[in-house]
């Protein structure tokens, strides 16, 4: 038990140095402005991004569909603290300034990020969590447009730009920022999945009148962790305007959120590893493996049929419903990534090649009986 | 201020607008009273039959000249009622049995798959829909010019309401459908055919979803892959509105949505709060009034 | 005197135009396994929804150890249409109406007729569930992992008692894996792990053989015994409530027609009538 523990740490934290190591390389290379590095940041804030909408809808049971929204809180907010006081007026060309007149470092920026997308879902909370499945979802959906609607608001702009463009805001340097930040935020969801509180949102997930009844405060428990999936959406939102050195309310739509729904059902809806491991697979077919789609070749004289602009959408969408009606546990399930597993499973591939050497039988089933 | 013409020329544009909220929102209404589905593929549908009607148009004008818009219009309506019978089939029923939550998805997926479908197809630029020149003939009514479009569309709206609020009320197969939506499985037991029922549920909202499209792309003009999207979830409000389940809540609720929608589009300061005024719409209701004005209460037994 | 752990006080619950449970008052004393019977339709189970605090009762109050915490009365058009007892009975007393995860707080846990686990989670995990609601330790404190000590005692409780009802072996189990029986015990352990005064069983013995129906028995007076338990059971299973019972109510038509020890309500004629039916004509 003991000893597994350990084994556990040390694959952990070797896994950690490893992907440290590379990550400073290609920081340090030419390769940092390659495809490698574009994907490898991206999924790590789409990671965090898939992982907070899971604590929602797979840990909680709470169908909502607006995260886009509470991203595009995050983002607004990130924006407009840190963007240099000598540069707001190029940026509120049309507003003279704007009516922030001062620049917040980074960290704190992103803090309130999150906070400023907490508050907001306490304050959309209380009303819309006591609805039933698909009206929280369409409720949802519908704030995150409501949202974002208010923030082009002519009137909002001194604050916001309206529907003018924020730029020129704090970025960062080493594509190490959204891996350690996105990280952080990552673990401290499966902290709070793996306490009291977190076996609680599980509990309403199976099923709500019984967990009321073993005394578990519904609107309470509903309402944590709305607000905390909310507040590290907003932190994903801003890490993603920096990433693309922007942020537009015009492009926190919908079809964001469905983007990243659909990750969450890749990876597995109730699985953070499964999260994880989607959002940079997916991340990298969108971006890069699949990117040829899009393009129509010629292999010699023959036209490669199909190719063309916006397949590489279409083979998405496919292997999305087939994922949707044929594998519903997506890549993990509910189950998580472990070490165990992992041991477990070069275990059995070890002990089969031994008893195909020993000439044994190889023993069927055994303790996996799932 | 403005006089009394102008805001009968908005008065009537907010009716054309509800009518067609109204003939998307019945197929919302009574896929979900049966399924209790939000077919959220369904604003795609009402886009993708806009974009059949312009294919098929211009590859028979070639050979039909002016009639090519008339088979424009029977293929439509024959294609979009062909494809939302086939999206049941393919994504909604193999998980009948599922959790809701699974059967949404695959919703947002067949909406997905749609959008970027129509995207790759058509190469991703709005194209402008078929002029049918009939509808865009212009007649006074009581000192108001409007399109013979913005008269027929309320006309045609109702009586295909009441044709099929007489279905439901006075057929055998109306019957079924009531009964399936007031419980599957009871319904299931008794004998009727369910798959029948809502096979026959998608035909008609896809039907009605193909009539909207025609009136709706006529009436602006082009069709793009995400045009589907914002009216679909409006009819969805609409429906939810006037009480998801019943037909003449659905009604009721797309008028009042497209008349109020266009009244705050008419005024400049407000105008981005159109989409924005449904939503909150939404959420007033669904607080004060969790069933629509003429919905029936559901709850969950202990 | 002590107060009785349970207390009806003239409750009436009715839907729209039908009176299911009809001035019923009744208690549950200390250390008293009591049941509630009746024919099919008899108002059991709403009678069993309003003690859990599932409905809010049309008219009456009840209490948990001489505290009230359900209470209401008819006003406006409810009081026009009500067909009850006693409308006025209550009418200068506030209103009160605790949620279900209040009434679990104040001592009452139950478990469903249909038994409702968290399937997809692990036996050990259903009881630590319970133990949350005394959890101490605020959110962020839970999240961070700064509870230990709690969360230790937590486990340690939990595991405590998937001993008792033995189930401890298969606490790694997914919950609805497990065969029938045991799912109803657990079920029963879960309760159990929010440290009640006041057990309520909605048809424990339902879909039980013979043999299961013994055991659970046998295990219902274990657990009164070990946790200084009251007991409330509804039940169709008359030798269950026949043997195991201190005290017997019986409904019929939402109305009380009898109260007492299992063998004065055997002989009961009205019990009698109401189970096997009278012969109008005779």
């Amino acid at each position: 038990m003991k000893n597994k523990k350990t084994r556990n740490l040390i694959c952990s934290l070797l896994l950690a140095a490893v992907l440290v190591g590379v990550l400073l390389y290609i920081d340090n290379s030419p390769l940092k402005s390659s495809m490698l590095s574009t994907v490898l940041q991206k999924g790590a804030i789409y990671a965090l991004l898939v992982v907070s909408m899971n604590l929602l809808n797979g840990f909680t049971g709470l169908f909502s569909l607006g995260q886009a929204g509470f991203m595009l809180l995050g983002a607004y907010t990130y924006a407009i603290l840190t963007i240099p006081v000598d540069q707001r007026i190029n940026v509120y060309q049309y507003f003279n300034g704007g009516i922030v007149q001062f620049q917040m470092p980074q960290i704190p920026a992103l803090i309130l990020a999150g906070a400023v997308a907490a508050l907001f879902a306490a304050l959309i909370g209380a009303p819309v969590l006591r609805l039933k499945s698909d009206y929280l979802a369409i409720a949802t959906l519908g704030f995150a447009e409501i949202l974002r609607a208010v923030i082009q608001w002519e009137k909002l702009g001194p604050l916001t730009n309206a529907s003018n463009i924020l730029r020129k805001f704090t970025g960062y340097d080493s594509i190490l920022f959204p891996f350690i930040v996105s990280g952080v935020c990552i673990a401290i969801i499966v902290l709070l999945i793996n306490s009291t509180y977190g076996r609680a949102f599980k509990a309403i997930r199976e099923d709500e009148i019984a967990a009321e009844a073993m005394g578990i405060n519904l609107m309470k428990h509903k309402m944590l962790s709305f607000c905390t999936s909310s507040f590290f959406a907003g932190i994903g939102g801003a890490l993603l305007a920096m990433f693309q050195y922007n942020a537009h309310a015009k492009n926190f739509t919908t079809a964001m959120t469905y983007e990243i729904l659909l990750i969450v059902v890749i990876g597995g809806i109730g699985s953070i590893t499964g999260s994880v491991l989607g959002s940079f697979l997916y991340v990298a077919c969108s971006e890069w493996w699949l990117r040829f789609l899009d393009n129509p070749t010629m292999i010699g004289t023959f036209k490669v049929p199909l190719l063309g602009h916006g397949f590489r959408m279409v083979v998405f969408s496919v292997v999305i419903m087939v994922i949707v009606l044929f594998y519903r546990q997506g890549l993990m399930g509910t189950k998580e990534f472990s070490w165990d597993a992992i041991f477990a499973f070069f275990g059995k591939i070890g002990r089969f090649f031994k008893n195909l050497f020993t000439g044994k039988k190889a023993v069927k089933g055994g303790a996996a009986n799932e | 201020m403005h006089d009394f013409t102008y805001y009968a020329q908005i008065l009537i544009s907010g009716l054309t607008i509800g009518s067609l909220y109204a003939l998307i929102a019945i197929g919302y209404t009574m896929v979900y009273g049966i399924l209790r589905l939000i077919n959220f593929a369904h604003g795609d549908m009402f886009m993708v039959a806009g974009f059949i009607m312009i294919y098929i148009t211009s590859w028979s004008s070639g050979f039909l000249g002016a009639g090519s818009i008339a088979v424009g219009l029977i293929l439509t309506l024959i294609l979009t009622v062909v494809l939302g019978v086939m999206i049941e089939k393919v994504a909604y029923k193999p998980l009948r049995s599922a959790p809701r939550m699974s059967v949404m998805i695959s919703a947002i997926g067949v909406s997905y798959l749609l959008q970027n479908l129509s995207t790759y197809v058509t190469g991703g630029l709005a194209q402008a829909y078929p002029n049918i020149p009939w509808l865009r003939t212009e007649i006074q009514i009581g000192g108001i010019t409007v399109r013979r479009l913005a008269i027929l569309t309320p006309v045609l709206t109702i009586l295909l309401v009441i044709a099929l609020v007489i279905v439901i009320k006075h057929t055998k197969m109306g019957m079924a459908m009531r009964a399936v939506a007031k419980d599957f499985d009871t319904a299931q037991l008794m004998g009727i055919r369910i798959d029948r029922v809502i096979s026959i549920t998608f035909v008609i909202g896809s039907f009605l979803a193909a009539v909207g499209s025609i009136l709706y792309f006529s009436y602006i003009g082009q069709v793009s892959p995400t045009i589907g999207a914002m009216p679909g979830l409006k009819s969805f409000v609409a429906a939810v509105f006037g009480g998801i389940g019943s037909v003449p809540g659905a009604v009721i609720g797309s008028y009042i949505i497209g008349i109020c929608e266009t009244f705050i589009k008419s005024n400049q300061d407000i105008s981005i709060f159109s989409n924005a005024f449904t939503f909150a719409l939404l959420i007033i209701i669904l607080l004060i009034k969790p069933n629509g004005l003429f919905g029936e209460k559901l709850k969950e037994k202990v | 005197m002590s107060n009785p752990v349970l207390k009806l006080e003239n409750v009436t619950m009715q839907f729209g135009g039908v009176v299911a449970v009809d001035n019923l008052s009744m208690e549950v004393g200390e250390g008293e396994i009591v049941a509630l019977i009746g024919p099919n339709g008899a108002g059991k189970t709403t009678a069993f929804n309003v003690v859990t605090g599932v409905y809010a009762p049309t008219n009456g109050c009840l209490y948990l150890d001489g505290k009230p915490y359900l209470c209401e009365h008819p006003t406006g058009r409810a009081k026009h249409d009500y067909l009850g007892s006693d409308a006025e009975k209550f009418a200068g007393k506030p209103t009160l109406r605790k949620t279900p995860d209040q009434i679990t707080k104040m001592g009452l846990a139950r478990t469903f007729q249909n038994i409702r686990l968290f399937g997809n989670l692990t036996v050990f995990e259903n009881v630590l569930i319970a133990k949350h609601m005394h959890a101490k330790g605020g959110f962020l404190a839970a999240t961070f992992h700064l509870n230990g000590k709690e969360e230790a005692r937590m486990r340690r409780e939990a595991m405590e008692l998937l001993e008792i009802v033995g189930l401890a072996e298969l606490k790694d189990e997914t919950a609805s894996n497990l065969p029938y029986g045991q799912q109803r015990r657990l079920e029963i352990a879960r309760a159990l792990a929010t440290d009640p005064r006041l057990l309520i069983l909605d048809e424990p013995a339902a879909g039980m053989n013979p043999q299961e129906t013994v055991e659970l028995t046998e295990f219902i007076r274990e657990i009164r015994e070990q946790f200084n338990l009251s007991i409330l059971l509804i039940e169709h299973h008359m030798n269950l409530v026949m043997g195991i019972s201190d005290r017997i109510y019986v409904l019929e038509f939402g109305k009380l027609i009898a109260e007492g020890i299992p063998e004065a309500v055997q002989m009961d004629q009205r019990v009698i009538d109401a189970y096997l039916g009278v012969d109008l004509d005779a």
